[in-house]
């Protein structure tokens, strides 16, 4: 029976040590986050991109740059499963490789981004004052505008090409999570525990990396996994005008944009990616929304 | 007395929860005449339950049955939601707690009043008008003109629950159900929206039905008390009764009141174990 | 593309005033400070621009210029950029010509930047507004239905709409829709504000073909432009509703569990009457800020749409020129875009402050 221990280790009332109250939170926030359909539909997905982009040379059919002008836009068949391009690639395995690029430019801006955002906003909301005044300040004006055509003028100074792509979008993410951060840490500013920790000495340094930070970790998760529909998007959207990934990348936005001349007869080539395009986002969605019922309880509303 | 305005019985309202059907409301009868009836009990006994279901305000999931609820000879339990409207306001009203919630913020004080008399009679603009300011007379509030034009936010509590009052009594129901009226207002206050509610339902003969926590305010404004704990009615007496009352939970509530020529040293404690509900 | 904010646009904190200051007083305040506000924030858009004209690239006259301009228009423009004074001069300098209407010179059309941007704006401006107009037109009365009937099939079926919303890119939906609606079904016009023989025909008095063509007595002409119209300001409606239905239906679930719903029930309201009169009326005024967070994400999501359809827009304008690494025009459009961008914002939160009865 040792199962049924773990499980009452996991559930008990007063945990013994800080590692089995937080073991036993995670599983109970697991449960929950389970009993949610449509949050483990989005987990699901999320791990099948993950799962194609790490295994993608077994789960293509084909190399994804090689040309066969001899097949050229041929339709889905048994051998190619979505259809060949105009070069005469196979497409599924030009997805199946862009789901690497995919998952590439969403870690990576979620890894620069998230971090920024969430000091600025800690250590804007912590001081309070002219320090929040100026920092809250800047993150309002980027704010204010528009984040695609920013990042667009930003692609169009530093060069075409994914890198910078990537560099862009960050640069217009960070002021939403910093707001985030902000607000959390305004919450909990004042409250008696942050007072204590600075009576027993700690630095500034010591308070936000110490409390702070973990404190707004769950919201800025939930922030993170909903925005990822949003970074998908931008990044297809740069990839589809051409200041994105370059060719002959399969990253799914310029996959759309080649196809787009083939639109009426050979309608798979750009449907295809869409199609890529648009699961991944709802997963993120799904799991977001998920994530949000079950971490931040004030949000809820219910199904 | 003549025959009852309102009878109830074996009114029950459950709801469904993750752990199963609680019931909030447990066989509950009373009547009704053209009297002061209060429900007494603490949170969570279901007394508001038991005003709304009368109503029939209780939406899905949760669920009204009652052997019998009828009013005025009209079987409520048959009644259509339609049917159930026009009830609603013209014949039986209710007031509620909190004037801060229950007033709508965006529409003047005038507005609100007004549709409550419009929803059930076809007057002119005129005459609406007319009553409205006679209504806000009858529950005291000077310069009715200027209130009539005012916002919700920008009433005092006590005003804004005479204006609660004020609407719910122009169209002249038969029984006004009146949820802890007092409850969110200051002291001072209490007294003069006790007296305007006792003022307008002597004067018009209506049934009152009076839900409150506070037995002593229940006990010296109504003629008959019914005690609820649990979703059960545990006790019924005319006012002046109490003293007599049997159940031990009544016992214990009236003992635990404390008095002016006080002598105990500490007051009881009631002992919820006992009869504690699900 | 969601084309839509992230956070609700956040109220600018209030001002302590002596209480002797009169209601006039207080609104004069307001204002200026609203008027600093808003000034503020378009200097920094300027100074984003800016930096990312001038201090970005590694050769800012080249990027002015393009790489084929011969070494006397290079010279010229060396000189004009002013680069070799101090950088906070050059910003200056930069935000005088600016407001003077000099967004340079275009590499890709020849002409200066500010005549093309009135030239193509308002394209934008008419496809985005009919967008608008269906997004509210449809989102509201969804939102609504589906916040009163919550939980039903019908709540859900609403509810992935919104989410679809979030996740399908709006170029790929522009194409699809071209494909499926004109090529296929012929349902509507093709690519381009009008067919190709009604080119030029209507001299354009306001930029607003509708009103042109109309203005010009030329009725085939305007029903023309309507069905080239109907589809991309439909593929942005379809997102505008989305995102207005999704709030629509959060704000009127907060409603319908509020006591004054109740009271109007009691009062013995009708059903429709209680939905619109006491739970819509209340959320009115952060609905008109939600529909102009849209608005202006609309505009800024047709970038995305206008390559598709061929629509001679700021959009299609600010792809072309990035393409072409003509970042005198990217920076003037991007400008243009921003400012509108923040304008609505500011606008819909200001009129969110007044129209609040709570909030005077």
């Amino acid at each position: 029976m040792a199962f049924a221990d773990v499980q009452n280790w996991l559930t008990s009332d007063s945990p013994g040590s800080r590692m089995q109250a937080r073991l036993s939170r995670f599983y109970r926030m697991s449960g929950a986050l389970s009993r949610n359909t449509l949050a483990m539909v989005g987990f699901f997905i999320i791990v099948v991109l993950i799962l194609t982009a790490i295994f993608a040379p077994w789960i293509a059919t084909h190399d994804p740059l090689t040309q066969d002008l001899t097949a050229r836009l041929l339709p889905p068949s048994g051998a190619n499963w979505m259809g060949t391009d105009e070069l005469g690639r196979d497409i599924w395995s030009r997805v199946v490789f862009g789901a690497r690029i995919t998952l590439a430019i969403v870690i990576i801006v979620a890894v620069l981004a998230a971090p920024a955002g969430l000091i600025i906003g800690a250590v804007s909301g912590y001081f309070g004052g002219w320090v929040d005044r100026i920092l809250m300040g800047i993150t309002d004006i980027f704010l204010s505008m528009p984040k695609l055509i920013l990042a667009l003028a930003l692609v169009a100074a530093l060069g075409p090409g994914i890198e910078n792509a990537i560099i862009a979008i960050a640069i217009t993410s960070w002021p939403g999570y910093a707001r985030i951060a902000r607000a959390e840490t305004m919450t909990f500013k004042n409250s008696e525990f942050i007072a204590a920790v600075r009576l027993q000495g700690a630095s500034a340094l010591r308070v936000i990396l110490g409390h702070v930070l973990p404190l707004c970790t769950s919201s800025m998760i939930i922030r993170v996994t909903l925005d990822m529909a949003g970074i998908i998007l931008t990044a297809a959207g740069l990839g589809f005008i051409g200041l994105g990934a370059q060719p002959p990348l399969p990253e799914w936005g310029a996959m759309i944009a080649r196809g787009r001349s083939f639109i009426l007869d050979q309608w798979w080539v750009a449907t295809m990616p869409g199609f890529a395009i648009i699961i991944v986002s709802l997963g993120f969605c799904f799991l977001g929304d998920g994530l949000r019922d079950v971490l931040d309880p004030k949000s809820g509303e219910g199904h | 007395m003549s025959a009852p305005l309102l009878t109830v019985e074996g009114l029950a309202v459950t709801f469904p929860t993750p752990r199963g059907p609680i019931d909030v409301v447990r066989d509950v009868s009373f009547s009704l005449g053209r009297e002061r009836l209060g429900i007494v009990g603490e949170s969570g006994s279901g007394k508001s339950m038991t005003g709304r279901s009368i109503l029939k305000l209780i939406r899905a999931p949760g669920k009204v049955t009652a052997k019998r609820l009828e009013f005025d000879g009209i079987d409520l339990l048959k009644q259509s939601e339609r049917q159930m409207r026009a009830i609603r306001g013209a014949r039986i009203s209710m007031v509620m707690q909190d004037p801060k919630f229950s007033l709508n913020p965006v529409m003047t004080v005038k507005e609100q009043i007004a549709e409550a008399l419009r929803t059930h009679q076809k007057l002119a603009a005129r005459d609406i008008h007319a009553r409205v300011l006679s209504m806000l007379d009858a529950v005291r509030i000077s310069d009715p003109e200027r209130v009539a034009r005012l916002y919700p936010h920008e009433l005092s509590g006590g005003m804004g629950q005479r204006v609660m009052i004020a609407m719910m009594l122009i169209p002249e129901p038969d029984i006004l159900i009146a949820d802890e009226p007092t409850s969110a207002l200051d002291v001072s206050v209490q007294a003069q929206v006790l007296d305007i509610i006792d003022e307008l339902v002597r004067r018009k003969g209506m049934g009152l039905i009076f839900i409150s926590h506070d037995l002593n305010l229940v006990s010296s404004y109504c003629d008959r008390i019914v005690v609820m704990n649990s979703g059960r009615i545990v006790e019924e007496c005319k006012a002046g009764e109490l003293m007599n009352a049997t159940h031990p939970y009544t016992r214990a509530l009236i003992s635990a009141v404390p008095r002016l020529d006080e002598t105990r040293e500490e007051l009881p404690v009631l002992d919820r174990s006992a009869w504690a509900g699900t | 593309m969601a084309f839509e904010p992230e956070t609700m646009p956040a109220l600018s904190g209030a001002i302590k005033l002596p209480r002797e200051t009169g209601r006039a007083g207080r609104f004069a305040v307001s204002l200026a400070g609203f008027v600093i506000s808003v000034a503020i924030t378009f200097l920094g858009l300027l100074a984003i621009t800016f930096f990312i004209g001038r201090v970005v690239p590694i050769d800012p006259v080249l990027a002015v210029v393009g790489d084929r301009a011969p070494r006397a228009v290079y010279e010229a423009a060396k000189l004009q950029l002013g680069l070799d004074k101090p950088l906070y001069i050059q910003f200056v300098n930069y935000v005088g010509s600016v407001l003077q209407g000099d967004f340079g010179m275009s590499v890709s059309t020849g002409k200066p930047v500010i005549d093309d941007l009135k030239r193509v704006f308002p394209a934008t401006l008419e496809m985005a507004t009919i967008g608008i107009i269906i997004g509210m037109a449809l989102g509201i009365p969804m939102g609504v239905y589906a916040a009163s009937h919550r939980g039903t099939a019908r709540d859900q079926v609403i509810r992935v709409i919104g989410l679809f919303g979030y996740s399908v890119p709006a170029f790929w939906l522009g194409l699809v829709g071209l494909a499926v609606f004109y090529a296929r079904l012929k349902w509507v016009g093709g690519p381009g504000r009008v067919d190709i023989f009604y080119d030029g025909l209507v001299t354009p008095v306001t930029g607003l073909m509708l009103v042109d063509s109309l203005i010009a007595g030329e009725t085939d002409i305007f029903f023309n432009a309507i069905s080239h119209l109907i589809l991309p300001a439909s593929v942005l409606g379809f997102f505008s509703l989305a995102y207005i239905a999704r709030m629509t239906r959060s704000f009127m679930l907060d409603q319908l569990a509020q006591e004054y719903v109740t009271t109007a029930r009691v009062k013995g309201v009708s059903e429709r009457l209680v939905i619109w009169r006491h739970a819509f009326r209340p959320i009115l005024v952060p609905l008109i800020t939600v529909c102009g967070l849209s608005y202006a994400g609309l505009l800024e999501g047709s970038v995305m749409i206008e390559t598709i359809f061929s629509w001679p827009g700021i959009g299609n304008y600010l792809t072309v020129a990035l393409l072409n690494a003509d970042m005198s025009a990217v920076l003037g459009a991007t400008l243009v875009i921003g400012a509108v961008f923040i304008g609505i914002n500011k606008i819909s939160d200001a009129l969110y402050r007044i129209l609040d009865p709570r909030a005077r």
